[in-house]
């Protein structure tokens, strides 16, 4: 026997489930609602994408902003930055985007998602991270050259991996890598489990790390410089609270916050 | 297997839901397949690097498959027959790659084999090292695919009974012989499926190999970790050797399941 109500129920789970993916689809959107007073940049919602390497400085600066400018919300976002390039142009919600080299900011650009120009905010290098220890005795980049020295690196199609190379040449001195990892903090993880006697990474992972690995500067570093720029996303619906959060980033508190973490000013 | 009672009764609004399941199963492979840069896909996965990393991963996941066996077949005959205390616990632990992210086992294993870890430092001292090495890559393989031959072969094990065995023994058949001759042939199936299941997994195995063994081309940089390097430039590869994993995967999987369903009326013979 046939209960008349069965196409209703049928309506109703599958109207839930259409409603849950929704729900799942936008699950990224900021909530809309935002309550933003077009125009006024004193109030309203953003979000910043972020490069990794910028977690705890760009946390710490969204805060003070908050701050600031009470009635904001900056949500923030951090992944690698060729991964924010590729969410923002499959049309993940940012409004700024703060990347770890000028190659991502460039790709972005080309897309025509970069409103006006980008700017660049900091510059990061690359240093040597052993064990506290320092099982093999790494004072130089040569060292790393050594036979027997487990030494851990980026793989060249990463900004790290881009900046090691170029230290590479600079130093005339090539590297047999044990491991080439595809981001940064997986040098790092390897090096601070001791499982690799060194690891080239940027001197602000060595300061963050804090001393779970000790910092080895070396001067041909300065040859592979990394700048990390920012820019209003195109997409952007509050380009004027996008606009204020960047000139938070690169007023002299932000530098000072960048600067404590390992950074320097281009 | 189960007689079908002649009942088909499934109300209407089952299929409705069961297509939107399947849809959220083929659409992203569908999605895939249309971003496929076609006229470059024979270049793009004969490319040197694809090459080493389809090679690797095709030789250790056939090491990890013979030692899944070689591990995996006895713990299956001790949890589906033997009584010990502990047997259930044990049987969790067995289970527990299944439900736990890979990086967590990459994290326990690294702090294992390690350089620093448990078994590691004695194991420098024989002068084994494991770290970012092809053995790392094949021992977390089998840490994420032992348990699909563990619970093939025992559901095989339980489902198949022990009466054979009984008469074997009766007629004067030493333990090992009844396992021989009489029950490894009678899960011959499930263990197929459960060793190609385990295949399929290790050939997707990547968080444990990222944290534990590591990313050197051939010699660590499996197929998974060169599509993940990949995608940081070349979008177009990673699709491309996204597909090679999915079609083999696809064999693989399509590979078990008919055995288990063509091997189906033979476990029921009386």
């Amino acid at each position: 026997m046939r209960i008349t109500r069965k196409p209703f129920a049928t309506v109703l789970v599958v109207g839930a489930l259409a409603v849950s993916l929704g729900a799942c689809a936008s699950g990224t959107t900021r909530p809309s609602t935002g309550s933003a007073s077009p125009g006024s940049s004193t109030s309203g919602e953003i979000t910043v994408f972020a490069a990794a390497s910028l977690k705890t400085t760009f946390t710490q600066l969204a805060k003070d902003f908050e701050v600031q400018h009470p009635g904001t919300k900056v949500t923030l976002s951090f992944a690698g930055s060729s991964d924010l390039v590729t969410q923002i142009t499959q049309g993940a919600p940012a409004d700024v985007f703060a990347s770890a080299d000028t190659k991502n900011m460039s790709k972005l650009a080309d897309q025509g998602l970069v409103d006006g120009t980008a700017t660049n905010f900091a510059t990061n290098v690359l240093e040597i991270a052993v064990p506290p220890a320092n099982p093999a005795s790494i004072s130089s980049f040569a060292d790393l050259a050594k036979s027997g020295v487990k030494v851990v690196t980026c793989a060249s199609q990463v900004p790290c991996g881009a900046a090691t190379e170029a230290a590479e040449k600079a130093a005339g001195t090539m590297l047999k890598p044990v491991s080439e990892e595809s981001s940064v903090t997986d040098v790092l993880g390897k090096v601070t489990s001791g499982e690799a006697d060194a690891g080239l990474v940027y001197v602000t992972d060595v300061k963050a790390a804090g001393d779970k690995v000790k910092g080895i500067p070396f001067p041909e570093s300065e040859k592979a410089v990394n700048t990390y720029p920012i820019a209003t996303v195109g997409t952007s619906k509050n380009k004027e609270l996008a606009a204020a959060f960047i000139a938070n980033v690169t007023s002299e508190a932000g530098k000072k916050v960048l600067r404590d973490a390992g950074f320097g000013t281009p | 297997m189960i007689k079908r009672s002649g009942y088909y009764g499934i109300p209407r609004w089952i299929y409705v839901i069961a297509a939107v399941g399947g849809l959220l199963m083929v659409l992203p492979l569908v999605a895939m397949l249309l971003r496929v840069n076609w006229p470059q896909f024979i270049p793009l996965i004969t490319s040197d690097s694809s090459i080493a990393a389809l090679g690797l991963s095709l030789r250790t996941s056939a090491a990890s498959t013979v030692l899944c066996i070689v591990l995996g077949v006895p713990l299956a005959l001790v949890l589906a027959r033997g009584e010990f205390p502990g047997q259930r616990l044990l049987r969790s632990f067995v289970l527990l790659p299944l439900v736990l992210p890979p990086v967590v086992g990459g994290l326990a294993l690294l702090y294992t084999f390690g350089r620093q870890g448990l078994l590691g430092k004695s194991l420098e001292l024989a002068g084994i090292q494991i770290a970012f090495s092809t053995a790392a890559v094949v021992l977390a393989q089998t840490f994420v695919a032992l348990p699909f031959l563990v619970v093939s072969l025992e559901g095989a094990l339980r489902s198949a009974g022990s009466r054979y065995e009984a008469v074997a023994a009766t007629l004067g058949a030493r333990p090992t012989t009844v396992l021989r001759r009489v029950t490894l042939p009678l899960v011959l199936p499930g263990l197929a499926s459960g060793a190609v299941l385990s295949f399929a997994r290790s050939l997707g195995e990547f968080g444990a190999t990222l944290t534990f063994a590591g990313s050197l081309e051939g010699i660590t940089r499996t197929l998974p970790l060169e599509i993940y390097l990949q995608r940081e430039t070349d979008a177009d590869a990673a699709v491309a050797l996204s597909l090679v994993l999915v079609v083999v995967a696809v064999a693989v999987v399509g590979l078990s399941y008919g055995r288990r369903r063509s091997s189906a009326p033979a476990e029921v013979q009386p």
